[in-house]
């Protein structure tokens, strides 16, 4: 990739907002043809950046320059305008339209007042056949995975700018920047794939990407450049062949990966009483019937791809979906969770969701509300927790979560994925569970948040909490877990001790192979 | 110095417009004293016939129906509900305590009385009940749920009238619609049940949870929060406000009309909640703000009135009003509206972002200096 002129200089970007500096004169530059990383930890201004360059934010001092031209973007529809598109992490479509209507939304083809439906149809059903996706651009987008609906985003927003460049170019698209904001959070490692695949096409098309990602291996996979950002300010530009992880790593914290490291002592000897037994626990069509068995001071971990039903397996166990097979044992005694989610945490067991936003947080509450919700929901709206109670727990688990900013009257919408995920951790440590289920809470953070959610379940674990772990990430499960458990095609296929000779290549390995290990 | 000080108090300024009920506040007032020049005795409050009277006291006293089912509504807004049987509750409401008392020997006695407001009051609870059931447990959309009463509770309404207009002339029930110690009844049921209201959403944990449901129902559900059982609530207790306001009502008219009592109430009380800053998406709520949106709908009603506006053109003024009072309370709007004063202008720099981020550095370095 012979670079002449970058596509995109920004030089001097500040942005302030009340109380903080979210960026502090930040230079980026990005090249054509390149897939560029921005790294940071939650916080570091990553995300301020990006809404500075697609003009959601306005930036308070500094210069930005497309192809060698100062330009001010002033929204979003303006960025677009000037071959700026952006994925988000969370998919900005309508479910309830077609993926042909939502990859020509707000600029569907017309003759007179007519909508030519069937020429969309056609030239979606092209346009997602030439991005390697086989689906149905008929059918709802909604009935698609997340990975789907976030693949079809990008579609959209790639071809917007090739409707742009009609006239201008015949080349190549008219996209000179693609931004693609966490877009493999939610994404199997086929999925991935395709994904990459796309990327790498548009990348020799000359299209400049970048790329926001907390997934090291896929850094390292695909992009060619980064550009790691800590506090708000730029701490390195290096091309991604010169750094290797521990410097990068090292880089983003600013700080020695003494956190990681020490989890490495975790003990995954002991475990106590039986806490939790599940037998022959099932739902039709969610996942098949399953035995488990959780003990106190336990992680048992759940592996296995994007719909394999680990999140429908935990779902059972909190109530949040009624069995419709099998027995439920909660400390020795039968237990029913037929009035569902209150009915498992009268029995103490806590579940933190994988959609911190729709089914965690209560965004337009404060921290402090969000904190005690759960502890107050149980015990009623007639008995409200003493207010200097409130407040010594919430300031506690501030504190010791290291939740930012440190303001319990704060908006829990508008805090961090890292930050949200500690207020739900808050929310449950404050009832005291004796069976914690988490699913995927380190997905979409930072490495240092990640870490300090790690060492939290490590020390839940060793006060005799049962902790049942989810996670994509293969290195965590192992890392944490006493017990892996194996989930493929909606059944829990395998249970595996950890030790030392268990590795993420043999939990890989039972994935594929579906069991008998 | 100077600066510093003006820099505070553009300060305090600034967080004093940011408070909820700011605006609110401040559209009251201007509409209060906006009909000063029409009316130069407005504000005067006499007293006649051993009671109060005056331009005031006569918007406290109208006012008691729409804050009451205005408080109700509120609730269910927050908890990203609606109910549009408001009306036909008070009219149910009406027409049960004015059966009663009308088919009564003495209508005059006290035990009458109130074994009418007891009935009343426990229709309106079960018209409560079944809205809440269709919403809650039969999981209807609550603006269908509350329709079937809309239309279907007016026909009950009559049922109990028989299709007439219902006089009773019991004294001690024209008390509620009228005056004690020389003010309005109204007030002191308006005060009783705010003030309830607010203890028992604030005081106990009901208003977070209600905000918590209104907030995001699932994320609620899963943090163990009984939402079937607080939207039952509160459905009741808005059902309970709009009876209490449908007895108000028929003891101020002296009878019950099953087809008028309470007409078009629903609306009001919605614009009520809204114009308080209550948003119809739920989650936040505000008591206060309500009481001052449904008392700047009064006052608009009372001022329509005494500035003479002809009765046709009634119903455009209003709505001119109230759009706005809505204009002025959306924050977009009024961003707007400053960024259009900037812009007349003569500009000093050619380039906006600089401009404005000049006077931001500027008043950041002053905050630090002393």
């Amino acid at each position: 990739m012979a670079q002449d002129a970058p596509v995109l200089t920004m030089t001097g970007i500040s942005k302030d907002f009340p109380a903080v500096r979210a960026l502090d004169e930040v230079d980026f530059r990005l090249f054509p043809g390149e897939i560029h990383a921005l790294l940071g930890e939650n916080g570091a201004g990553k995300s301020t950046l990006i809404k500075v360059l697609t003009g959601v934010y306005e930036l308070d001092r500094g210069e930005v320059e497309l192809d060698g031209a100062s330009v001010r973007i002033s929204n979003p529809h303006h960025a677009q305008q000037l071959g700026i598109s952006t994925v988000y992490q969370e998919v900005n479509l309508c479910p309830n339209l077609t993926v042909a209507e939502n990859i020509f939304l707000g600029r569907e083809q017309v003759s007179g007042p007519l909508i030519r439906s069937r020429r969309m149809r056609h030239q979606a059903a092209e346009l997602v056949a030439a991005f390697g996706l086989n689906i149905d651009v008929s059918a709802q987008l909604g009935s698609f995975p997340l990975a789907i609906q976030q693949l079809v985003a990008i579609v959209r927003a790639v071809d917007l700018n090739r409707a742009n460049a009609d006239g201008r170019s015949r080349t190549g698209v008219g996209t000179k920047v693609l931004i693609l904001d966490e877009p493999t959070s939610s994404l199997d490692r086929d999925e991935v794939d395709i994904l990459f695949g796309v990327m790498r096409r548009l990348r020799d098309a000359g299209v400049a990407i970048l790329f926001v990602s907390h997934f090291l291996d896929q850094i390292y996979e695909i992009c060619d450049r980064m550009t790691v950002l800590r506090n708000g300010k730029l701490v390195g530009e290096h091309m991604v062949a010169d750094l290797d992880r521990v410097g990068l790593v090292r880089l983003m914290l600013g700080r020695e990966l003494q956190e990681l490291e020490k989890l490495e002592e975790h003990d995954l000897a002991g475990t106590g009483t039986t806490v939790l037994r599940a037998n022959g626990l099932g739902r039709k069509r969610s996942i098949a019937p399953f035995d488990l068995e959780i003990g106190a001071g336990e992680v048992v971990g759940l592996a296995g791809l994007l719909g394999s039903g680990r999140t429908e397996l935990a779902r059972l166990l909190f109530g949040a979906d009624q069995a419709d097979s099998g027995k439920l044992e909660l400390r020795g005694e039968p237990a029913s969770l037929r009035r569902g989610p209150e009915a498992a945490i009268a029995r103490g067991i806590a579940f933190c969701p994988e959609n911190r936003k729709e089914e965690g947080l209560i965004p337009e509450l404060t921290v402090r509300e969000n904190i005690i919700l759960a502890m107050q929901a149980a015990r009623g709206w007639a008995r409200p927790i003493p207010r200097d109670r409130v407040d010594q727990l919430v300031n506690k688990y501030i504190a010791a979560l290291d939740i930012r900013p440190a303001d319990p009257e704060v908006m829990a919408g508008s805090l961090s994925g890292g930050n949200q995920q500690k207020v739900l951790l808050a929310r449950w440590i404050i009832t005291s569970p004796t069976l914690l289920v988490m699913d995927e809470p380190t997905r979409g953070i930072d490495v240092g948040a990640k870490a300090e959610i790690q060492k939290l379940v490590v020390s839940l674990a060793g006060d005799g909490v049962a902790v049942l772990y989810i996670s994509a990430e293969l290195d965590e499960v192992l890392r944490l877990s006493h017990t892996v458990g194996v989930l493929r095609d909606r059944t829990l296929v395998a249970r595996l001790t950890n030790g030392p000779d268990l590795t993420v290549d043999q939990i890989m390995q039972t994935i594929a192979r579906g069991g008998q290990s | 110095m100077t600066s510093t000080l003006a820099d505070i108090r553009a300060r305090d300024w600034r967080a004093l417009t940011r408070r909820q009920l700011f605006w609110p506040t401040v559209i009251l007032v201007a509409l209060l004293v906006f009909n000063l020049p029409f009316t130069p005795n407005f504000f005067n409050i006499g007293l006649r016939n051993g009671h109060l009277f005056g331009s005031l006291i006569s918007i406290l006293y109208f006012g008691t129906v729409p804050i009451l089912v205005a408080l109700g509504m509120t609730l269910v807004i927050a908890t990203k509900g609606i109910d549009l049987s408001v009306g036909a509750v008070m009219a149910i409401s009406g027409a049960v305590a004015c059966r009663v008392i009308s088919d009564a020997t003495d209508q005059n006695s006290m035990s009458v009385v109130f074994t009418a407001m007891a009935l009343a009051l426990l229709a309106a609870v079960a018209a409560g009940l079944f809205n809440g059931f269709m919403v809650a447990v039969a999981g209807v959309q609550p603006i269908i749920a509350t329709l079937i009463l809309l239309v279907a509770g007016r026909g009950v309404a009559q049922l109990i009238t028989k299709g007439f207009i219902l006089t009773e002339l019991s004294q001690p029930y024209a008390v509620i619609g009228g005056y004690a110690f020389t003010v309005p009844t109204g007030v002191f049921i308006v005060v009783g049940f705010v003030a309830f209201t607010a203890l028992l959403t604030r005081r106990t944990a009901l208003g977070l949870l209600i905000e918590s449901v209104g907030g995001n129902a699932e994320a609620s559900r899963l943090a163990g929060v009984r939402s079937r059982r607080i939207k039952m609530m509160v459905y009741v207790f808005c059902a309970l406000c709009a009876g209490v306001a449908g007895l108000w009502n028929s003891s101020s008219l002296g009878g019950a009309d099953a087809n008028n009592a309470g007409l078009w109430i629903e609306l009001d009380a919605i614009l009520a909640v809204v114009i308080g800053g209550t948003p119809l998406t739920g989650g936040r709520f505000s008591i206060g703000g309500t009481v001052i949106g449904a008392l700047i709908l009064q006052t608009l009603k009372t001022t329509i009135f005494t500035i003479g506006i002809p009765a046709q053109a009634n119903m455009v003024f209003e709505a001119a009003v109230v759009i706005i009072i809505c204009l002025l309370q959306s924050p977009a709007f009024r961003a707007r509206v400053v960024a259009l004063g900037r812009r007349g202008r003569p500009s000093p720099g050619p380039q906006p972002p600089v401009e404005s981020a000049a006077p931001a550095t500027a008043s950041a370095s002053v905050e630090v200096a002393p």
